[in-house]
């Protein structure tokens, strides 16, 4: 699964609610450009969605860095990869879990944005930050 | 950029036309631009005593969650002040985007257009003005 190739797209500082937009806007773009169906479109958007307002909601501020990926057999892909030097997941099988949520939410977000897209990785220690990056392929 | 951002971030209107309030979502909301619209429908409701509320969010490309409980949420509180409430015109990738995301709004009335949620409506509030009678 490596790809051989990534190139950096662009980049969205995330740190108001105008910020979620725009990055769900660039990824919309960038997708459609790469030919994405919309039903792909619209359920990586909506993970950029819920990924970019943990950013904004549990850490105030962070970034989203997208790149275009090509592996070997030529099949591209688009990943997205969010960082942050917030307070920290503790456990994150438990904040993976539906339903859990640490500020009466639904819930639904991180373990939402996991099932919407092919490929999910989140690296977080209290006190370190979070680094969530999810990828999704063109078949 | 900032300019394009603003544009798309414009107000909603709400139209209110007989009994009934309709709401076509035609920009993107973030979230304080949605719970602003959550407020204003409220004081719309209060204004017009309106029976029944058509949210339509054919124009919505992407509902997260976020955005779904709000619209849940509105649906209550309309509830609470006399007025049924009804969905109209969710995509076809924004539902499946949403069950994947286990957010079923079970709770929340539905159309696939503006005229069939009218017909829902007249039969929900045509309802209960019988009960009221009885």
């Amino acid at each position: 699964m490596k790809p051989t190739e990534n190139n950096k797209s662009f980049e969205v500082s995330l740190s108001s609610y105008e910020d979620i937009i725009l990055a769900r806007q660039k990824v919309k773009s960038l997708m459609q450009a790469m030919g994405f169906s919309l039903l792909a479109q619209t359920r990586i958007v909506t993970a950029v969605s819920e990924l970019a307002r943990n950013v904004v909601i549990h850490a105030g501020r962070g970034t989203m860095s997208v790149y275009e990926m090509i592996k070997t057999n030529n099949t591209k892909g688009i990943k997205c990869i969010f960082e942050d030097q917030g307070p920290g997941i503790q456990d994150i099988e438990q904040a993976l879990k539906e339903g859990f949520s640490t500020l009466k939410s639904l819930g639904l977000g991180l373990g939402g944005a996991k099932k919407l897209c092919n490929e999910f990785h989140i690296d977080s220690a209290p006190g370190k930050g979070t680094t969530v990056s999810i990828s999704e392929w063109l078949r | 950029m900032k300019k394009d951002i603003r544009r798309t971030m414009g107000e909603v209107t709400i139209l209110s036309i007989g009994s009934n309030i309709i709401v076509p979502i035609q920009v993107e909301l973030h979230d304080n631009t949605a719970r602003k619209l959550q407020t204003e429908i409220l004081e719309k409701i209060e204004k017009t005593g309106a029976k029944g509320l058509i949210i339509d969010v054919s124009a919505v490309s992407i509902i997260d969650s976020f955005l779904g409980r709000l619209l849940v949420e509105t649906a209550k509180m309309a509830k609470l002040m006399g007025a049924e409430t009804v969905l109209a015109g969710m995509k076809k990738e924004v539902v499946l985007t949403l069950i994947s995301l286990g957010l079923t709004m079970k709770t929340l009335h539905t159309a696939l257009n503006i005229e069939d949620a009218l017909s829902i409506l007249e039969c929900l509030t045509g309802k209960r003005d019988e009960t009221n009678r009885k």
